[in-house]
């Protein structure tokens, strides 16, 4: 029977163009490890490429379900990453920065999305997408550069971790509102979407440690299946509930701590980099390739908007932590990156077929911003030091 | 004893960091994976780091370890000076040079000679408490041994190239 299946021209279809997908993107990922950049946005261009040069016949279907997999995974990781202790914590500590954050960095997206005459809902996403930096690119930078230990850093992840919340609340919200219901019936769903989610975030804190145990075992297997399984029936159970798979998703990595996670950890990221690689490609494919032009200057002026509010807001809020001047100047240039989050939010729209012109816009910001964060991160104290000079000599001469 | 400052790094792990005496900042970051990141931060710009170390769990322990035990050690070792006035609790870690590597704790006369007492052996992973006259010492033991401060330099030479067999 299997191999009878395996031998229809059907399969054999699919196989061919999985393949080819995925050894392009093994390609892009070596080309983008080579020069030290982040490979989300190359894999962008593979899907806008592939989608508008060589049509899919057979695995388009494959890819849809790998995508939504692929997010999943991608908010399970994230909240694998932070233990219901410390987002209590930063919550706390880092609240005003948290909603400077909010106020400078989702309004430019809300209210280009606004000035375009788009529908509410698609100007809420485009906020969405400035609002949010990118945990993964910019740990990472931070990393390679050496700078997880300056005194600015605390500050930087502590405002990761808040947006990681505000996402949590943020894509229930917009889940409703894409449903299109009248506001009486918004109203409701969006309150069960809430109490569900603090529900979670509560037995998360408080039994988490529970299931933490209960899920533990020395099997990789058995992890393995168990943490992927219980993932995937929260998420679905999630969806059904109008909360948003990737919220279930999420709150379940921050249930998981110790030793589990650790494990999780370990056996879920090749899967997540597997299923996110096919998410950021499916995200290409349903963008024109031909739509792009039409929106690269727009792209552009909301990146330069969106990454001066970044600096500010890295600035003050290293500036509340006692930090000098460089550090605040690279705390600001390190948030400047937007990634993966960005584009969960602008396929919520693209996948409920809001404005079209929002994904191909997203599309070119985030190109735009997960290349110029990294860059900026890595010269932003050459250009304070230069400028410090020249101000230091001028006034020497005066 | 410097104050330690701790930071959570969320996502992260811990970083712990101080002022040495001579003004230099150090710190260290513990990943979540035991992987640690020894870190010297820079004059000019108090904020940034001039030289990150990176180190894995074995080397953070070996690291440890030449800097004078752990925490857990040092706190001992207080406790012990401040109940027994004079007298110290010492690390030795015993290398292939050291004659007495090979021989039995009693082959070594280490007590009749300096006073020293061999009051544990670390081993690996393993500690041996109170080892038995005939147990044999290995190189890349450590030995944990208790006298006052002159007692145990004398026993440090001794061991190193004065057994008599």
């Amino acid at each position: 029977m299997i191999l009878a299946a395996a031998a229809s021209p059907e399969a054999a279809g699919v196989f061919i163009e999985l393949g080819l997908i995925i050894v392009c993107l093994a390609l892009v990922a070596r080309a983008a490890t080579s020069v030290g950049f982040s490979p989300i946005p190359l894999y962008l261009l593979a899907g806008l490429a592939v989608g508008g040069l060589f049509p899919l016949g057979f695995s388009e279907e494959f890819i849809e379900v790998g995508a939504e997999i692929g997010v999943i995974l991608l908010l399970f990781m994230l909240g694998l990453e932070y233990t219901g202790e410390e987002l209590r914590d930063n919550l706390r500590r880092g609240l005003p920065a948290g909603a400077l954050d909010i106020l400078l960095n989702f309004t430019p997206g809300l209210a280009a999305g606004l000035l375009l005459g788009w529908e509410p809902v698609a100007a809420i996403l485009l906020g969405g997408v400035t609002y949010i930096s990118s945990s993964g690119v910019i740990s990472k930078v931070l990393s390679d550069l050496g700078r997880l230990g300056n005194r600015e850093t605390p500050s930087v992840l502590s405002l990761l971790v808040i947006e990681d919340l505000v996402m949590a609340a943020y894509l229930p919200l917009v889940a409703v509102l894409l449903l299109g219901v009248g506001l009486a019936a918004g109203m409701a769903s969006m309150a069960v979407a809430v109490v569900t989610a603090a529900a979670v975030l509560v037995v998360a804190i408080r039994y988490g440690e529970v299931m933490s145990r209960l899920l533990a075992n020395n099997s990789d297997e058995v992890v393995l299946l168990s943490t992927f399984g219980l993932v995937v029936l929260v998420a679905g159970v999630a969806e059904r509930l109008q909360v948003s798979a990737a919220v279930g998703a999420f709150l379940v990595g921050i249930a998981l701590s110790g030793p589990v996670a650790d494990h999780a950890r370990d056996l879920l990221s090749p899967l997540r980099d597997l299923f996110a690689a096919t998410f950021f490609v499916f995200f290409g494919l349903q963008i024109d390739l031909a739509a792009i032009p039409d929106v690269a200057v727009l792209a552009v002026a909301l990146g330069a908007v969106t990454a001066v509010t970044k600096v500010i807001t890295g600035w003050w809020a290293a500036g509340r932590a006692g930090v000098g001047v460089r550090g605040r100047f690279r705390a600001g240039g390190a948030l400047i990156a937007r990634g993966e989050f960005s584009i969960v939010i602008a396929g919520l729209g693209v996948a409920a077929g809001v404005d079209a012109q929002l994904g191909p816009l997203a599309a070119a910001y985030v190109l735009l911003m997960a290349l110029l964060g990294p860059m900026v991160t890595r010269s932003i104290d050459r250009w304070v030091v230069l400028v410090m000079r020249r101000r230091a000599a001028t006034t020497a001469d005066a | 004893m410097p104050r330690i400052e701790e930071t959570q790094l969320p996502g992260v792990g811990l970083r712990h960091d101080f002022t040495t005496r001579a003004g230099d900042r150090i710190g260290v970051i513990t990943h979540r994976t035991g992987r640690r990141e020894l870190l010297v931060y820079d004059h000019g710009d108090p904020d940034s780091c001039r030289d990150v170390v990176r180190l894995d769990e074995d080397e953070g322990h070996a690291l440890a370890e030449v800097l004078g035990g752990t925490k857990v050690a040092e706190s001992l070792d207080t406790m012990l000076q401040q109940s027994v006035e004079g007298l110290t609790i010492d690390w030795l870690p015993a290398t292939a040079s050291w004659s007495c590597a090979g021989h039995t704790v009693a082959e070594t006369m280490l007590r009749a000679r300096t006073g020293v007492s061999i009051v544990a052996v670390v081993r690996g992973e393993d500690t041996i408490p109170s080892p038995t006259p005939d147990f044999r010492i290995d190189a890349g033991d450590t030995l944990v041994v208790v006298g006052t401060p002159e007692a145990i330099k004398r026993a440090f030479t001794h061991l190193e190239g004065g057994v008599e067999t």
